[in-house]
């Protein structure tokens, strides 16, 4: 594998236009495009402070850097390289800040959660959305981009509102039935609306598209619950990780478990296969990646590193975490289907750890003995597929 | 007469002094004497039996009578009764005593029998008692044992309940355990989220003094340069209800579209499991179809004829089927139609394998080739067996019917009888030897029997002429009589010895004239006594003497 030479970057903010046809880096304050065949610079831009978070629009033709000491969001544009935006939130301050799925609504959320305002870059129009939910996932939109579910708490309950991205008309809203709702996540075929509730609590609703609850799962009462959620790609099947690292999946049709995946210690499982990562060099630790971020680093490439099969049955390094503080670091942290529905890859325990993938259907693991930087590697499951 | 009496004279207890006493008063008169319609009338009423009493003396048989009591008395140890034949009456003072005697015997025998009664009443109730004591003691025992094993039984069923508690103990204090680690884990994200909570609250506050103190407001705003097209290149649109309605409708329509979607795809998935289920039991029905009547015939009619009746309707149920795919009733029959086929698969799949495993343990049933082999062996076995007994018939035959010629035959009974023969000899000269010791023997017996009668006779001539030389000493004439001793010597021995010679004796020469002591030349020649006479001689055949010579 060639490497390129190294390009700086700051918060880890480097990301490939959607069209893939440029990649953008921040560096500081500076806004760098690059074409991605030749990696030349195409644009630079330069913002009023340091960019905390960068997005490309749908459409690749606008990047929205985001400023939140400052309250402050650019759009830059790709066409126009003089075209210039700037919105600015004013005293209430920014805490974060998002394209909407036509790439030309900017929602930002202002401090304190106060409130939403969604930016039109169309018309210069603002709306506000009162009493968003500050959670691990409130906002989400669908995979068509047609609608966005945004988790509200008014008066110490869990509401869910759905609006319509084309004209941000309010569709439904409707009262959810968590205790304290942590996330929600729309189906990929835009029908079903998944809610799960915080980890005090082991519970997951589903919604249909016009709020009605379809049902209700709950796998064990008291322990800590849900850690992460994941959809197959074709809305049949809805995978659940929880902190007694475990995995259930649920079937569309019924919304009942129809297995349940676990993560032993050791590998006893004649069909599993072992892939042990020998290395030659240090790791180089980084901290927490999220599954959609690439890190281009390079340490991670210069290191000599194989894969070797180990014989089962296999022991798994584990980590114990402290179990008295909060959100400890135990469970099923990261969840991902592969395209074809097939495969599943699981993260269990601290990111130091494992990297299980199995099929959906046979449970037949594929274990990875994985540092952070196989995560990265792992949410790229086309090299899954190479791998198997 | 005594005889008569026995029945009526049994000692009767109940009799006291009175009738005692009346007895001798009544025996003397004779008013009754001879009557025996008062005997028998009389023996119905025991008590009164004066009668009784007074029939059994008589004036004729007082002496009898007499001697009947005597009789009985000294049977008892008392003294009798004598018979004063001069006066004919008795004694009063003796009949007195004997009477007082036996009233006292008779006192005594009541004492002690009253004695024994007491005694006897006294056992049986003790008897009694004891037995009843022991009844009791016996269900008292049997009520404890039962006791016993009740309890014996509750412990055990208490043992058991500890147990179970004890482990539900375990049980409930592992879960007390599990909900103390739940209630802490939650009890740390209660406080971390109530911390955060707080802090967000500090900085909110902060915030609203820093606002409130804070002159300058800024005011949210948008800066562009220029407006954006949308990104569908269409032109905004007002917000109006007809807008809303169509967001509805839009949303519905999204839906619906979803549903039939998946209505779509779970048909097709149904169809084709409906398919494989039928071919699945077309497969099924082939199987259990008439080739394999031959090895289970008559569940295999059962199933066939089952089959072909299915197999009627699965026509009209295919063709049903096609038409009304989602129908219930086809789908509840087909389901059926299914599960029968399998149930009955499966059935033939057991028997398959309780014959093959009868096949591997038992001999019974075996696979054609060595079954073939089998046969075969036991039909060589059977050809042999058969030569043999037709070889045997043969010879037999031969014995049976014909010798071959005499030599042999002889030579073969005589083989045969030689051993007989032997055995003969041996127990025929045994017999002769023994037939001689005995003839020796009787010969000796004879003999000394002969010696004796000798020695015998020759001591009765002594004797009577040692009896004879008494007589004649005691009387004046000695001379005369001596010379006539001689002769009666031979004739008192003759006289005195009439039976021992009177017989005929067998023709036996003796010796035994040597051996005699006293033996006299004089005489007869001596013959050979009989066994009889030798006996009778001996004194060991008793003579016909009378024992009771009456006078």
């Amino acid at each position: 594998m060639n490497f390129s030479e190294v390009f700086k970057q700051s918060n880890q903010l480097c990301k490939v236009s959607p069209d893939g046809k440029y990649l953008a880096t921040c560096v500081q304050y500076r806004l760098v495009v690059r074409d991605i065949n030749s990696l030349q610079i195409v644009h630079l831009y330069t913002c009023l402070d340091q960019v905390m978070h960068m997005e490309w629009s749908s459409d690749s033709l606008f990047i929205l850097c985001a400023m939140y000491k400052r309250g402050l969001v650019q759009v830059w544009s790709l066409e126009q390289p003089d075209w210039h935006c700037k919105i600015d939130e004013g005293s209430i301050g920014l805490v974060s800040s998002r394209w909407s799925p036509d790439g030309r609504h900017i929602l930002n959320t202002t401090e304190f959660n106060l409130r939403v305002t969604v930016w039109s870059l169309c018309t210069k129009a603002v709306s506000y959305i009162k009493y968003p939910k500050a959670c691990q996932k409130g906002v989400d939109f669908s995979a068509d981009g047609r609608y966005m579910a945004l988790a509200e708490r008014r008066e110490c309950k869990d509401y869910i509102s759905v609006f319509v991205c084309d004209d941000w008309h309010l569709l439904r809203h409707f009262e959810s039935e968590t205790q304290d709702l942590a996330g929600l996540e729309w189906s990929p075929n835009s029908c079903v609306l998944a809610v799960w509730d915080s980890c005090l609590e082991y519970k997951i609703l589903l919604y249909s598209l016009d709020g009605r609850l379809l049902s209700l799962y709950s796998a064990y009462e008291w322990s800590l619950g849900i850690k992460s959620v994941a959809w197959s790609p074709s809305s049949q099947f809805l995978a659940v990780g929880s902190y007694d690292e475990k995995v259930r999946i649920l079937n569309h049709i019924t919304w009942k478990k129809i297995t349940e995946f676990e993560h032993p210690a050791t590998i006893i499982n004649t069909k599993a296969v072992v892939f042990k990562e020998v290395e030659k060099r240090p790791v180089v630790g980084s901290e927490d990646l999220s599954i959609h971020q690439l890190t281009v680093d390079n340490s991670l490439f210069s290191t000599q590193s194989k894969y070797e099969i180990t014989q089962l049955p296999a022991q798994v390094p584990v980590i114990k975490p402290d179990p008295d503080r909060a959100n400890p670091k135990i469970g099923i942290s990261t969840l991902a289907f592969s395209a074809d529905n097939r495969f599943l890859a699981t993260k269990n325990g601290t990111p130091l750890s494992i990297t299980y993938a199995r099929p959906v259907v046979d449970a037949v693991t594929l274990l990875v003995n994985s540092t952070c930087r196989e995560v990265t590697i792992i949410c790229y499951m086309m090299h899954l597929c190479c791998w198997s | 007469m005594g005889d008569w009496w026995t029945p009526a004279m049994m000692p009767d207890p109940s009799l006291d002094n009175k009738e005692l006493s009346s007895i001798s008063g009544i025996s003397m008169s004779p008013s009754r004497q001879n009557s025996h319609h008062s005997l028998h009338s009389t023996m119905v009423l025991p008590k009164t039996s004066y009668s009784v009493i007074s029939a059994f003396c008589t004036e004729e048989n007082i002496s009898q009578c007499i001697a009947y009591i005597n009789q009985e008395v000294c049977s008892l140890g008392l003294t009798g009764v004598s018979l004063e034949s001069e006066s004919g009456g008795l004694s009063a003072v003796l009949v007195l005593n004997l009477l007082y005697e036996v009233l006292q015997l008779q006192r005594r025998a009541q004492r002690a029998l009253h004695e024994l009664e007491t005694q006897q009443l006294k056992n049986s109730s003790d008897l009694e008692h004891l037995q009843h004591s022991n009844c009791r003691l016996k269900d008292q025992l049997e009520h404890t044992r039962r006791e016993n094993s009740g309890l014996h039984e509750g412990e055990r069923q208490l043992q058991l309940k500890i147990k179970t508690l004890q482990n539900c103990l375990k049980s409930e204090k592992e879960e007390v355990q599990k909900l103390q680690s739940i209630i802490s884990s939650r009890a740390t994200q209660y406080n971390h989220d109530s911390k955060r909570k707080e802090r967000e609250c500090t900085k909110l506050k902060e915030r609203l003094n820093q606002l409130l103190m804070d002159k300058r407001d800024k005011k949210l705003s948008i800066e562009m340069s220029n407006y954006v097209g949308r990104s569908d290149g269409k032109r905004g649109l007002w917000k109006t209800s007809k807008m809303e309605a169509r967001h509805e409708g839009e949303m519905y329509r999204a839906l619906l579209s979803d549903y039939e979607t998946r209505q779509r795809s779970l048909v097709l998935e149904n169809s084709e499991l409906k398919k494989v289920l039928q071919h699945m039991k077309k497969d099924m029905i082939a199987i259990l179809s008439p080739k394999n009547v031959c090895v289970q015939p008559e569940p295999a009619d059962d199933s066939l004829e089952q089959a072909v009746s299915e197999g009627e309707e699965e026509a009209g149920d295919r063709s049903r089927e096609s038409l009304e795919q989602s129908c219930e009733q086809a789908r509840e029959q087909l389901t059926n139609s299914i599960r029968l086929q399998w149930r009955k698969l499966k059935s033939h799949m057991e028997r398959l394998d309780s014959q093959v495993s009868l096949e591997r343990e038992g001999d019974e049933v075996m696979s054609r080739k060595e079954h073939e082999d089998e046969m075969q062996r036991m039909r060589l076995e059977l050809q042999q067996c058969k030569e043999f007994i037709h070889m045997q018939q043969q010879l037999l035959q031969q014995q049976l019917s014909s010798p071959c010629d005499e030599e042999t035959a002889a030579l073969l009974n005589d083989c045969y009888t030689l051993e007989e023969k032997e055995r003969l000899k041996e127990e025929w000269r045994l017999f002769s030897e023994q037939k001689r010791n005995f003839e020796r023997e009787r010969k000796n017996f004879t003999e000394a029997a002969i010696r004796l009668g000798h020695e015998r006779k020759a001591f009765e001539e002594d004797r009577a002429v040692w009896l004879k030389t008494q007589f004649l000493n005691m009387t004046p004439f000695v001379d005369r009589k001596r010379p006539a001793l001689s002769e009666p010597h031979g004739a008192l021995a003759v006289s005195t010895e009439p039976e021992a010679k009177l017989q005929s004796t067998p023709p036996l020469v003796t010796k035994s004239q040597s051996y005699s002591v006293f033996s006299t030349p004089k005489a007869a020649p001596v013959k050979m006594p009989s066994t009889a006479d030798l006996y009778r001689t001996l004194h060991l055949i008793p003579e016909s003497r009378l024992i009771f010579q009456l006078p």
